[in-house]
């Protein structure tokens, strides 16, 4: 594998040189928080691993995304038809993703990616862009990554995987729109691949040994029976302290639940596309006023069981949760998914 | 207050061995450092896990809304003052309510306490107004007094107004000389700087509603901002409706707020939404004399009609 080894003191030249050909997004600092966002001119990635409260989601699936627009003059030919808006879709370079995040857009593309449906705006915006992780050296205490099939340094969903070694990073180019960036970026130093391999392993045993891989099992999930799950008397005192104010799916990199709105001004319509919440009564209510998820109970159980049930059954890919610990940094009273999956894995049917 | 968690749980386990309660609402520890969360217990079994610390942040209040059983309920001064509001509009009956009072001596900022280090908080502790915080490279003692929650800094209610017994003994209130200094300063901007203040401040805001569902007052069977037909509100991210939510929303508390801040303390952004609140909460106390939640016995001010009313428009 090629590895190429970037001075500390060129990094900032080489992201300027890279915005020739790309739009760069990144973690940056804002007020208290840190937010991925598109970066302007002279503005750096942070690349301390900060976990951004709102996940880089939002790359690729905006929270509220124009789609569709039409015309309601009737004086034009093709007034009242819905046409895709013009959006920017030129190359983007995504830095300082967190690998578990990275992995998040692989489980997401699950969704707008089949067989049978392309989502259009995701895949064109996911075709667009390139991701360069950054390795978790010091993982968070929130971190069980890898307990959710990922890690600190794991590579699914990367093109490129940035290791911070004091002075300099070590990139792994893991695709072909990886090696295009770094040389984009005039990062064309070749480390010995040897060397760097073994100084790259010590570094990522040393991180994953900060995660305790046993604190949340998932193993058992599968065999578990879905009715037994749905079943469950847990779930009752379980949700009692939940709000249901949808944060947790609001910075999941995994959730990928939307709505669709239309809004008109004058002769304009414009279709919307907004992040919406399996946890939100309004997400599951028919327009025949009857709603099979009314009880915040069953809402508290449907953003786990699909998480941590019915995706393991439907996709055979593992958990939607790649454990990047933001819910459970930010549900503001403390459900706790690392919990649940292990109330779910050890579950044992009550005896009627 | 490891007293206070003592005098709870024997409280408590009490109440539910006499039956006289069918549950409790309270507090158990958080899975993770500086975390609380809010809990039932049906069982004495149960009611050990109940907890009191400076982490208990939220308000139980929320949690009371519409219920009919016989309950139990652990609250602080803010708390307390929306069970009364509870009561004066019909969510919940004082017969059906045992209320254990506990006299508050303010709750931390986590965020604050946060900022001071560069790692993960792995422990927190406390003990007679000292907190003791570690990370895994740090480990620093701090005075509570300066790490209260903003709205437990101008808080004059810190006991319970209404309770059936007090897990300990009163604490002094704090005397506030301006306690609306935040407030005046607003008022004193320029329309032109009000106006850039208001949409720096929700600049970040997701439209999650944590603040509206923290807040026991917003139990409206549906939301103005969830209103499909018609729809009231635009969904997105545009600046207008967002701002209509939040105007909105204050509104709604208007005269009715406590200042108990579990709006502010469930914004996974950090937004500091009581700067909209706080005006109606000054506002209610200079011209109506009025400050929610003492009294379930009196009518609040938006809800009387007084014939002596100075306001013209009124009559
Ligand atoms: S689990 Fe927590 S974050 Fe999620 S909806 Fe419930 S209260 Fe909000
Ligand atoms: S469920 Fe929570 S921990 Fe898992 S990926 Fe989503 S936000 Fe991260
Ligand atoms: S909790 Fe914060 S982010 Fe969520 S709607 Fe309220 S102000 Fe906005
Ligand atoms: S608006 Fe905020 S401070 Fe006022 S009662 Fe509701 S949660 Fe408490």
């Amino acid at each position: 594998m090629k590895v190429i080894k970037i001075d500390k003191q060129n990094w900032t030249g080489g992201i300027d040189k890279s915005r020739e050909n790309y739009q760069i997004f990144g973690p940056v600092k804002d007020k208290e928080h840190f937010v991925f966002k598109k970066l302007n001119l002279k503005e750096y990635p942070d690349m301390e691993n900060a976990l951004s409260v709102l996940s880089p989601k939002s790359i690729l699936f905006p929270q509220s995304e124009k789609i569709l627009a039409a015309s309601l003059d009737e004086s034009q030919d093709d007034h009242h038809i819905m046409k895709r808006v013009a959006t920017d879709y030129s190359p983007r370079a995504v830095i300082g993703i967190m690998p578990c995040d990275a992995k998040a857009v692989q489980l997401v593309k699950l969704n707008f990616d089949t067989d049978d449906y392309r989502d259009p705006y995701w895949c064109d915006a996911y075709e667009a862009t390139t991701f360069v992780g950054l390795a978790v050296n010091k993982p968070s205490i929130y971190d069980f990554t890898l307990s959710m099939g990922s890690g600190p340094f794991a590579e699914e969903g990367l093109d490129v995987l940035l290791v911070d070694c004091k002075d300099h990073f070590l990139a792994k180019v893991l695709s072909e729109k990886g090696d295009a960036f770094l040389k984009a970026s005039g990062f064309t130093s070749e480390a010995d691949a040897d060397k760097s391999a073994k100084l790259i392993n010590e570094i990522k045993n040393q991180a994953e040994k900060a995660i305790d891989a046993e604190k949340v099992k998932t193993e058992k999930l599968k065999e578990k029976s879905l009715l037994e799950l749905h079943g469950a008397s847990f779930w009752e005192d379980l949700s009692f302290s939940c709000i249901n104010c949808g944060t947790c799916t609001f910075v999941c990199p995994t959730c990928w639940c939307f709505d669709i709105q239309d809004e008109t001004k004058g002769k304009k319509a414009v279709r919307f596309r907004n992040w919406d919440s399996c946890m939100s009564p309004l997400f599951t209510l028919h327009a025949s006023s009857h709603n099979p998820r009314a009880e915040k109970v069953q809402r508290v159980r449907q953003r786990f069981m699909h998480k941590l049930k019915y995706f393991v059954d439907k996709y055979d890919q593992g958990t939607m949760c790649v454990g990047c610990g933001r819910c459970v940094v930010h549900c503001p009273v403390n459900i706790d998914i690392r919990e649940i999956c292990n109330t779910m894995n050890s579950y044992e049917a009550e005896q009627a | 207050m490891d007293s206070l968690t003592d005098k709870i749980r024997t409280l408590c386990t009490g109440l539910l061995k006499d039956g006289k309660v069918d549950m409790i609402v309270g507090f158990k520890k958080g899975t993770i450092p500086m975390s609380s969360c809010p809990c039932v217990a049906r069982t004495p079994e149960q009611a050990k896990e109940l907890i009191w610390d400076s982490n208990c942040t939220l308000n139980l209040a929320n949690y009371l809304t519409n219920r009919k059983e016989k309950i139990g309920v652990v609250a602080k001064g803010c708390d307390s003052r929306n069970i009364v509001n509870h009561i004066i509009e019909n969510k919940v009956t004082r017969e059906n309510l045992y209320i254990i009072g506990v006299p508050c001596d303010g709750m931390v900022d986590k965020r604050k306490i946060r900022a001071l280090f560069n790692d993960d908080i792995t422990l927190f502790s406390e003990e007679n107004n000292k907190l003791f915080v570690e990370t895994a490279s740090e480990k620093k003692e701090l005075d509570k007094q300066d790490f209260l929650k903003n709205n437990c800094t101008t808080c004059i209610h810190r006991n319970p107004v209404i309770y059936d017994e007090l897990a300990a003994d009163p604490v002094e209130e704090q005397k506030i000389e301006n306690r609306f200094a935040d407030v005046i300063k607003i008022e004193n901007m320029s329309s032109d700087d009000k106006w850039n203040y208001f949409n720096d401040l929700i600049k970040d805001c997701i439209r999650c509603y944590a603040c509206r569902n923290a807040c026991p007052l917003c139990y409206c069977p549906t939301c103005f901002v969830d209103e499909s037909n018609p729809q009231w509100v635009g969904k997105g991210q545009d600046i207008n409706d967002v701002r209509t939510f939040h105007l909105l929303r204050a509104y709604h508390c208007a005269g009715r707020c406590t200042d108990c801040g579990a709006c502010e303390e469930a914004c996974p952004m950090d937004i500091h939404v009581r700067a909209f609140t706080r005006k109606l909460v000054k506002d209610s106390c200079e011209i109506f004399d009025w400050e929610p939640g003492l009294d379930p016995n009196k009518r609040p001010a938006l809800d009387t009609f007084n014939p002596d009313d100075p306001d013209g428009f009124i009559k």
